[in-house]
């Protein structure tokens, strides 16, 4: 079968989109194809909120300025090194004009004084959120002739020497393929694979709840790794946080994040605590408590809190386990009684003054005198009635992926692949060695999808 | 008020307030933001605040076939409504109304039956044009009434919105503020200034705003209009019918004319909405009640055209039967919105200024 279609992408996320548009914009017969159901469709992409955008002066939503080197040097931070440094400067220095190109193919930003203060300068929040990121742009993908099928599973990509000569996928339960000219992969990670994790994880894996969609089950990474494409990244690592246990398996989202621990105690099914809860401010302990729990037996954590704590921190999805006495919350919530109240106490008497609590800095309010301490905000939790919150590891994504170049080309040991380009998670790996710097994911997503469409077209042409 | 209708709601403001993705589309989400445990007081507020633009739901990660199930338009659409019904007085009368088209057009008939009856019994007394149909005593006879019961009706039922919501008192400011608000339907621009979504899934369109804007506009200029007739007739001693460059005329044609274009514009655009996004056992009545308005105004410009003719004592009765029920179901159908907008939006201005 000759296909009509001069691009298929495959995914049907911000990459996906993103490539799709500057494809078509260039001529190209596009055709997108989304594993997902029209309702799911735009994969994580959906659940996110904000684009790290790098600016020399005020840029729409962004106040003052955020130069190449401060982004650079925030990137560093997080990924300790772990980044190529020509690729992660390309993705800052271009995500400058990819805040005007969002506006013009639909994307419309929350004006600068709600959302997160402190992100005013560095991220530009979405209106809405990315599933509204997402609409729009299917919608301006659709004006610009792009197809779209939904519920498009690609099970193989055929590589022929150096080229994708066919794509193979499945549809309302047919096995269908097409030959178009040239590939773009933007299928995100494999975190939706439990099994897979379980391999690079071990058992404890099983566990784990995946905070975006059921979809992003790599199928296609896996496909290409097994043909000999390059990959990068640590199959090891993924980026997790803690999250509310009560979380749904998959989809959960941005709700079920919990900002309650540095208020609290955590403890683990033992009732015995395990980590210092006050150690840092929002971002870094939100991403290191995915791990900590992660080692917990049976991968679970309990935030116990105090009346006074309750509003200190964002309202949670769930209510949380409310009991007047710590015995009646620990059996509520499946922990040892007396163990608890131990812990609680002994936690209790290493509490100093607490005048100088102030909730939303380090304040430096500490333990003295216990093993494992509290370095920052340690009130005692004395204050009826109590409340309690499960966690549970929450998977954002998994870092391994297909190793690219700066024209987003993916390459087979004995050199580029001529006609296969990848964008957004699938190859965020090249950039992000570890950690994750917030709204950089999509940053990664629209630079490369633009650089992979624009390749894409030209090499179609 | 329905335990279940504000439980359901209760559920979804929490979802919402943990989310926070919508909060730049309309006055509902910072006054969201600002609670953490929803009382009946407070949902009712949310309710009342939201014009019903969709943008929520199709932004919405939630929604289903996801299991958190998220329909927040839907969710406060019922809630909306159910408190119209519990607000209004009398209260079994708005069940009927609020809920049913064809209720509405029955009044509408039984109002055209009462007028034609009216013109039986009472008649002209001599008068000329219309009067010569109705006489003016007998008519303000009939409509004086028929507007000021509506009026006590909804001043009360505006009252007990107020208590119940913890209204203050107001002050001119917070008036201007939510004048402001709904002179431009603000909360109908997605915060963006593109509009809504109503008509075509996540497609912003202005369509929805701007017929609401024709209806709205076309409304006050034909009540302004009928002032003016009024007060021509008691004071200056001009009675009906009046000439084309007078201020009734030049009020009421661009008035009547703005309704009608407004009412079929709004009819069409909620027979293309998904209908799950609203209150659907409010569904008849909504469009009883516009298309219920569309006929004051279409009868309304038909007798200025054809006020010579022979069809003219018909349409007089066409036309003031259909104000004549109008009037007495304003507290009853949709046509109370306005006012619990107004008393949400002033509540919401209280809001802002104690921060
Ligand atoms: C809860 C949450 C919040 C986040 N918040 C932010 C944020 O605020 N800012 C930010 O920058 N990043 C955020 N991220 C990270 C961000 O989501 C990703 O970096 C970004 O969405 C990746 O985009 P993508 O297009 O590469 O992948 P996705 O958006 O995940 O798209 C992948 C697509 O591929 C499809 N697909 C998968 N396999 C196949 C197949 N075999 N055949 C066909 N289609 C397939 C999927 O259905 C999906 O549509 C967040 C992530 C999560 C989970
Ligand atoms: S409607 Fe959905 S996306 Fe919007 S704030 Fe609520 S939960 Fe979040
Ligand atoms: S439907 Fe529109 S007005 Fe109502 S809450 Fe949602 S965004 Fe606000």
């Amino acid at each position: 079968m000759t296909s009509q279609y001069d691009i298929a992408i495959i995914g049907g996320g911000n990459a996906a989109l993103c490539a799709a548009m500057t494809a078509a914009e260039r001529g190209a017969k596009v055709i997108i194809l989304e594993t997902a159901p029209k309702a799911y469709r735009g994969g994580n992409s959906r659940h996110t909120r904000n684009f790290r955008c790098m600016h020399s002066a005020p840029l729409g939503p962004l106040v003052d300025d955020y130069s190449e080197d401060e982004y650079f040097d925030d990137l560093l931070k997080v990924t300790g090194g772990k980044t190529d440094e020509t690729l992660a400067r390309l993705a800052i220095r271009t995500s400058e004009e990819c805040l005007p190109w969002m506006e013009e193919h639909g994307v419309r930003f929350q004006p600068s004084l709600s959302g997160t203060l402190s992100l005013a300068r560095t991220n530009a929040f979405f209106m809405g959120g990315g599933k509204s990121l997402v609409n729009a742009y299917y919608r301006t993908a659709e004006k610009l002739g792009v197809s779209v099928l939904y519920e498009a599973n690609v099970t193989h990509l055929e590589l022929d020497r150096d080229r994708i000569a066919q794509i193979d996928y499945t549809h309302e339960g047919e096995a269908k393929y097409l030959e178009p000219s040239a590939v773009i992969v933007a299928s995100g990670g494999f975190q939706a694979d439990t099994e897979w994790l379980t391999r690079a994880w071990g058992p404890a894996a099983k566990n784990f709840l995946i905070r975006g969609t059921p979809y992003n089950r790599g199928v296609v990474l896996a496909d290409l790794l097994d043909q000999g494409v390059q990959s990068v990244g640590d199959p090891t690592q993924c980026h997790a946080v803690a999250i509310d246990g009560r979380a749904p398996k998959f989809d959960g989202g941005i709700v079920t994040r919990l900002d309650c621990v540095p208020f609290s105690i955590v403890v683990n099914k033992e009732a015995d605590r395990f980590y210092d809860e006050g150690e840092d401010v929002w971002p870094k302990r939100y991403a290191i408590w995915g791990r900590l729990v992660a080692n917990q037996p049976d991968q679970v954590g309990y935030v116990i809190i105090d009346s006074k704590s309750l509003k200190l921190f964002m309202p949670s999805v769930f209510p949380p386990i409310k009991a007047n006495t710590l015995e009646e919350l620990a059996g509520k919530m499946g922990l040892p009684q007396a163990k608890l109240v131990e812990t609680v106490k002994t936690f209790n008497a290493a509490c100093g003054d607490t005048s100088g609590f102030h909730p939303t800095e380090l304040d430096g309010v500490k333990t003295i005198g216990i093993n494992i301490p509290k370095t920052n905000w340690a009130r005692p939790i004395d204050e009826p009635p109590f409340y309690g919150y499960s966690l549970k590891t929450g998977v954002t994504f998994t870092y391994l992926g297909l190793k690219v170049d700066e024209n987003a080309q993916c390459r087979a040991e004995k050199g580029s692949i001529r006609n296969l380009w990848a964008a957004g998670e699938t190859m965020a790996g090249s950039i992000l060695g570890q950690g994750y710097l917030a709204g950089f994911g999509m940053t990664i997503g629209t630079v490369f999808g633009r650089i992979a469409g624009r390749e894409a077209a030209n090499h179609a042409s | 008020m329905q335990a279940d209708l504000l439980q359901e709601a209760r559920r979804q403001a929490e979802i919402c307030n943990a989310c926070r993705y919508c909060e730049g589309y309309c006055s509902v989400f910072p006054a969201l933001h600002q609670e953490r445990f929803f009382s009946d007081a407070n949902l009712t507020q949310l309710a009342n605040l939201c014009h019903n633009c969709r943008g929520c739901y199709y932004a919405c990660q939630y929604t289903a076939p996801h299991e958190f199930d998220l329909n927040l338009p839907k969710a406060l659409a019922e809630v909306r409504q159910d408190s119209w019904e519990s607000f209004a007085w009398p209260a079994p009368l708005a069940r009927r109304f609020q809920k049913s088209g064809v209720m509405i057009a029955l009044a509408t008939i039984l109002g055209f039956a009462l007028l034609f009856l009216a013109f039986r019994a009472l008649g002209s007394n001599g008068g000329e044009g219309f009067y010569a149909v109705l006489s003016h005593s007998a008519m303000v006879a009939i409509f004086l009434p028929a507007f000021l019961f509506p009026l006590a009706s909804i001043a009360v039922s505006l009252r007990r919105y107020w208590q119940e919501t913890g209204g203050k008192t107001i002050t001119p400011s917070q008036i201007v503020g939510a004048f402001g608000s709904a002179a431009k339907m603000k909360n109908l621009a997605g915060g963006h200034g593109d509009g809504c979504n109503f008509e075509d899934e996540d497609r912003f369109s202005q369509a929805r705003r701007h017929a609401h804007q024709a209806v709205m506009y076309g409304f006050l200029l034909c009540f302004a209009s009928t002032s003016a007739g009024t007060i021509l007739h008691y004071i200056f001693d001009i009675p009906a019918p009046y000439p084309l460059w007078s201020l009734p005329k030049l009020l009421g044609i661009p008035g009547g004319i703005l309704m009608v274009i407004g009412t079929v514009m709004l009819a069409s655009l909620k027979l293309k909405a998904d209908r799950s996004l609203g209150a659907p056992s409010a569904w008849g009545g909504e469009m009883g009640f516009v298309l219920l308005l569309f006929l004051v105004a279409l009868s309304g410009l038909l007798l200025y055209v054809l006020g010579n003719t022979a069809a003219m004592p018909a349409l007089l009765a066409i036309h003031l039967g259909s104000v004549l029920s109008f009037f007495l179901l304003t507290p009853y159908t949709k046509m109370a919105h306005g006012f619990y907008r107004l008393a949400a939006l002033v509540r919401d201005e209280q809001r802002k200024s104690t921060g």
